[in-house]
């Protein structure tokens, strides 16, 4: 059953999360510029703040944009409208009016939290305020979860486990956690890992809705579908442990790490298999600019999987640990599949019925290509640019060059790197103002 | 799949999670270290000024600096000491005050005495694991 009228305040999550794509976009080329030119805006405005608020702009963005699928395609799952527009409203105004205030005090240079969330800590109380209406009206609307497809199940565990990890992020504010580094980078590292998890989760779940939508067919209630979401939960709860291999912490936390990331080789592995299944539903939808952006996401997912899991073996992830090769994952994910599949989602949303989208084959192309092309040449730039510094982190003392001077050796990787960035930026942005001009409601 | 193969994947993994959430809160795995006032103010101060933006610890962090671990040992107080008051051509100059730069250099000298960072220091095994 399909419910024919989402809601305004829906729209309106994806129009704000849009802008701030734009807007961590921008953040993210000046932060690239200081590393081309070292030292620029260094008085005024130095990477301290223009890494956290392009860090931060892409964080809502991702934030607001999965909330707001979330709300449209919930009602049409269920048939019925969301519980109460008056909570999403609550919840929206909340994390605008956090944004805003997260965005002054990075100008400012009022910081205080940490890396991601660099903001001062009493800012996390109207992010948690609204992360729980989220969860209510979530709950609230859905009914019951007896005989749920899987991106129900998904839907809930990601607003679940965001929740708990984004507390779990906070632990460091008592000092029994902070008293030691290795014990407050150990579980800083626990709630940022599965964090990531959970808000896949949300997109992910989408996702399987959206292409069981287009596609015509019922995976989400398939046993592979269960399947292939409770490998992403167990790895979601249990594989965090690859980002402190290198941390003195726990021996067997790393060990259970390491077999639960090995896990991925099965969704891999599902991924080739099913690729010519996927090609074919791609020659029926080819022109459908919403699955032109799954099919890209799956693309990214394959590069960015392959690199994961080689980065989860702990032998290798010793050169690539401290590495722009991590930042290449990070990128990679958070533009090639996260963005990707949200910008998806816009276009699915915006070309519906209530809205006065029109499609322009000519821009979307141009934003489409520009966007996939440069983020091929940045997301390549940063792995060579880390594997140069893993050499030089293995280079015995004797012969190894002083940091500032390796850094300057790697500087026409850097230009790659920002040039590729700006030209990204524009493929965006061209998608993003197509977007948002064509997302008044008729 | 059967609802009932579900709820147990479900409660089985919910219950480990929580479970091994709750061991490692209780079992830091350093212990329950009394709290080294000085250094706690310099990572206060570490996370005022945003250190970690361009700065590692441990690999974690920004690329734009150089990784802190072990800087205390190699370099000594003085050198940070220096750094902190005067900036580098790529980093700003914050202004900051000798009690602020006292309390940076003693958490870095803290987060020396936990371990090494250098990647060179590691053995790996033919499982991929890896020791130190």
């Amino acid at each position: 059953m399909e419910v024919s009228s989402n809601n305004k305040i829906s729209g309106i999550f994806i129009v704000a999360a849009l802008v701030l794509l734009g807007v961590g976009m921008l953040f993210g080329v000046i932060g690239g510029v200081q590393y081309m030119i070292p030292g620029f805006l260094k008085d005024s405005f130095s990477f301290e703040k223009a890494r956290p608020l392009h860090v931060s702009a892409i964080l809502f963005w991702i934030i607001l944009a999965a909330s707001g699928a979330l709300f449209t395609y919930l009602p049409k799952h269920t048939g019925k409208k969301i519980w109460s527009p008056l909570l999403q409203k609550i919840q929206l105004g909340l994390l605008l009016f956090t944004v805003l205030a997260i965005f002054i005090s990075y100008f400012m240079g009022w910081f205080g939290g940490r890396e991601y969330w660099e903001f001062p800590p009493i800012l996390s109380l109207p992010i948690t305020l609204a992360w729980i209406l989220f969860i209510i009206n979530f709950v609230k609307s859905l009914g019951g979860f007896s005989k749920q497809p899987v991106y129900v199940w998904m839907w809930m565990t990601g607003l679940l486990f965001f929740l708990f990890t984004y507390l779990e992020s906070n632990l460091w504010l008592i000092p029994y956690f902070r008293s030691n580094i290795i014990n407050d980078m150990t579980i800083q590292w626990k709630s940022y890992g599965s964090m990531v998890g959970a808000w896949n989760m949300l997109i992910y779940g989408s996702s399987i809705y959206l292409l069981d939508k287009i596609g015509g067919t019922n995976y989400g209630r398939s046993g592979m579908a269960f399947g292939m979401y409770f490998l992403g939960m167990y790895n979601l709860m249990f594989n965090w442990g690859h980002h402190i291999y290198t941390l003195p912490t726990y021996g067997w936390l790393k060990q259970i790490s390491y077999f639960v990331s090995m896990t991925e080789l099965f969704i891999l592995g599902r991924i080739i298999y099913e690729w010519k299944k996927t090609l074919s539903v791609a020659n029926r939808l080819g022109n459908h600019e919403t699955y032109r952006f799954i099919l890209a996401a799956d693309s990214w997912i394959f590069l960015n999987l392959v690199l994961a899991i080689l980065m989860s073996v702990p032998g290798i992830n010793v050169y690539t640990h401290g590495t722009h090769i991590t930042v290449a994952h990070a990128m990679g994910t958070t533009i090639g599949i996260n963005s990707f599949l949200l910008l998806a989602f816009a276009h699915d949303i915006f070309s519906g019925d209530q809205y006065s989208y029109h499609y322009h084959p000519k821009g979307f192309n141009l934003g489409f290509w520009l966007a996939n092309v440069s983020l091929l040449a940045f997301w390549l730039s940063l792995i060579l640019s880390g594997i140069l510094k893993a050499k030089w982190q293995m280079t015995p003392d004797a012969e190894r060059i002083p940091f500032g001077e390796m850094m300057i050796k790697m500087k026409p990787l850097f230009v790659v790197f920002g040039v590729s960035g700006m030209v990204l930026m524009m493929g965006l942005l061209i998608l993003v103002v197509n977007l948002v001009r064509n997302s008044k409601r008729v | 799949m059967r609802p009932i193969i579900k709820t147990i994947i479900i409660t089985t993994g919910v219950s480990l999670f929580l479970i091994y959430s709750g061991y490692l809160y209780s079992h830091l795995p350093r212990g329950e270290k009394p709290l080294n006032t000085l250094a706690d103010q310099g990572k206060m101060n570490w996370q005022k000024y945003n250190c970690g933006a361009c700065h590692q610890v441990y690999g974690l962090g920004g690329y734009l600096g150089p990784d802190l671990t072990n800087t205390y040992s190699k370099k000594g107080a003085d050198f940070i000491t220096a750094l902190l008051k005067g900036g580098t051509p790529v980093m700003p100059n914050f202004h900051l005050d000798d009690s602020t730069i006292h309390t940076l250099v003693s958490y870095l000298k803290d987060i020396d005495a936990t371990g090494k960072s250098d990647p060179r220091t590691y053995t790996i095994n033919s499982d991929g694991s890896i020791q130190q």
